[in-house]
């Protein structure tokens, strides 16, 4: 009776997984794509204010160096559930600001745009301080190399600074990558459909919790897992040419 | 995370020493940001407040206490989990790893509402335990916030004390061993102690994050701080006021943290800074 019970169960389970209508799973794949979209959205959205954070903490004037150690350590210190209300309320109060002093109408903001942003810049307070140790690991006279040869300095972020800084600021980057992918999550709470807001949503309709919440589980999984294999080749890359501590290779 | 965070510390250290405090482009700042201050205090709304400090008290007291709660649970979930990963043989081992890497992988979110919403549609269904003891406990929220996040403290922990109980110096418990201290003296005495003090500063970011994790358990109905301020923006529709001074009272909380685990890094004997 009971494994006959048990199959039944996972029977059901696969009928509300189907991809098809009466199923979930569609929604749950859907969930899954905003979810990547906006990770990957406020990565990379975060990595371009942590150069810029970085260039600024390292060569920035005084006044710069203090405000950018303000917004790093506000960041931190602050629930990102906090950062994402405000920062959300803030940006859709700005664009319809801008909007009505052009003469619009009230804006709808998609929400891919604003988790992007919202996550974007609390992703930036956590790549400044990576890509900062990143730098300055870097050998100090590769840089004055490059200086003395007359290289422009874009030149020199492009052609030397970011391939030497590479193999210090991956494993930290990858971190960062598994952290936007979870704080997607988050977003959920300011009602933006993705993978957590979808797979509750399911799970309240069919009353099915553990069904939806193991399968979202296992795709979150999936999304760390992949993405651990996917850094270890980028770190095997941004470190080739380098001497192996262990002697082979 | 734990370079990052010492990092914080440190660049923290900088700022709030007093003698760099007094540099002309700092007192500037400070001055704007007096001013901002004041600015604040005048034109924005506060007058919510007088009737929802009660709450608000309330809704602090039980952010720090389920903080406080679930970092010491977690972290005596941890050694085991540590160990297991270190020294343990594979059947330990291998469950250890299992549990911290789906711990690590997925959301803290997903976790809660896993446990509230999956345990808590299963256990009305089981008899037994709705006659039991614990059933008026198990009907309310927080058992299973405690729960959700203890478990998550427990796994990002059990990682770092693997790596803390491997790191400890061999001729440390060679030495213990040959004056035949008992394993478990050893271990409470030497093994222990050591490991807690070479990630002391990596523990304090973890419990910074776990600070920054407590709010997700208003999602499930527990009064803690930040519900408090959602209530007051759904009452009286004032948006930034209670957002604004709950992120200060996250850092205010953040920074007694960080003071205490300094005040614990600095009873390490041989490495006192105070000197």
């Amino acid at each position: 009776m009971e494994p006959l019970l048990e199959l039944l169960g996972l029977a059901k389970s696969a009928e509300l997984l189907s991809l098809s209508p009466p199923g979930w799973g569609g929604n749950l794949l859907r969930g899954l794509v905003n979810s990547l979209q906006i990770a990957f959205g406020a990565f990379g959205f975060g990595l371009v204010i942590g150069l810029f954070g970085a260039y600024g903490k390292l060569y920035g004037g005084v006044v710069i160096r203090d405000l950018l150690a303000i917004y790093t350590t506000v960041i931190r210190a602050v629930p990102e559930l906090v950062l994402i209300l405000i920062l959300y309320y803030v940006g859709t109060d700005l664009v319809n600001k801008i909007a009505q002093a052009f003469g619009y109408g009230r804006v709808e903001i998609s929400g891919v745009f604003a988790g992007i942003w919202v996550l974007g810049i609390v992703q930036g307070a956590y790549s400044t301080e990576v890509l900062r140790g990143a730098i300055q690991a870097i050998p100090q006279g590769q840089i004055e190399a490059a200086r003395a040869f007359g290289m422009p300095s874009l030149m020199l972020m492009r052609r030397v600074t970011i391939p030497a800084m590479m193999s210090f600021a991956v494993p930290g980057l990858a971190n960062l990558w598994l952290i936007a992918t979870k704080d997607t999550a988050l977003l959920a709470i300011v009602g933006f459909s993705e993978l957590t807001l979808e797979t509750r949503q399911a799970a309240a309709s069919t009353r099915a919790y553990f069904t939806f919440f193991l399968a979202a589980g296992a795709l979150y999984m999936m999304v760390t897992l992949f993405s651990g294999a996917a850094f270890n080749r980028i770190e095997k890359w941004a470190r080739r040419g380098q001497p192996s501590l262990r002697g082979k290779n | 995370m734990g370079t990052s965070w010492s990092a914080f510390a440190q660049g923290e250290k900088l700022m709030f020493d007093l003698r760099d405090l007094m540099k002309p482009h700092r007192i500037v700042l400070m001055l704007i940001f007096a001013a901002i201050v004041v600015w604040c205090a005048y034109t924005l709304r506060w007058d919510w407040i007088p009737t929802y400090a009660p709450l608000a008290i309330e809704g602090l007291w039980r952010t720090i206490w389920i903080l406080i709660v679930t970092t010491v649970l977690g972290f005596f979930l941890a050694i085991p989990l540590g160990l297991a990963q270190a020294i343990g043989p594979w059947y330990l081992a291998a469950p250890a790893k299992v549990f911290c890497t789906i711990i690590r992988g997925t959301p803290l979110l997903l976790q809660i509402w896993l446990l509230y919403y999956g345990l808590g549609s299963l256990f009305p269904q089981i008899p037994w335990i709705r006659s039991s003891e614990l059933w008026p406990y198990l009907r309310q929220a927080w058992p299973y916030a405690v729960l959700a996040l203890t478990l998550s403290y427990a796994g990002y922990e059990g990682e770092v004390m693997r790596g803390a109980f491997s790191g400890v110096n061999k001729g440390q418990l060679e030495a213990a061993n040959a004056f035949g201290m008992p394993r478990l003296t050893m271990f409470r005495r030497i093994w222990l102690p050591q490991a807690i003090r070479n990630v002391l500063p990596t523990l304090g970011g973890e419990t910074i994050l776990q600070l920054k994790a407590t709010p997700l358990v208003a999602t499930i109905t527990v009064v803690e701080i930040y519900s408090v301020s959602s209530r007051v923006r759904a009452d009286t529709f004032i948006v930034y006021e209670p957002l604004l001074l709950l992120a200060v009272f996250y850092m205010m909380i953040a920074g007694v943290i960080t003071l205490l685990f300094r005040r614990f890094e600095q009873q390490v004997p041989g490495r006192a800074t105070g000197k």
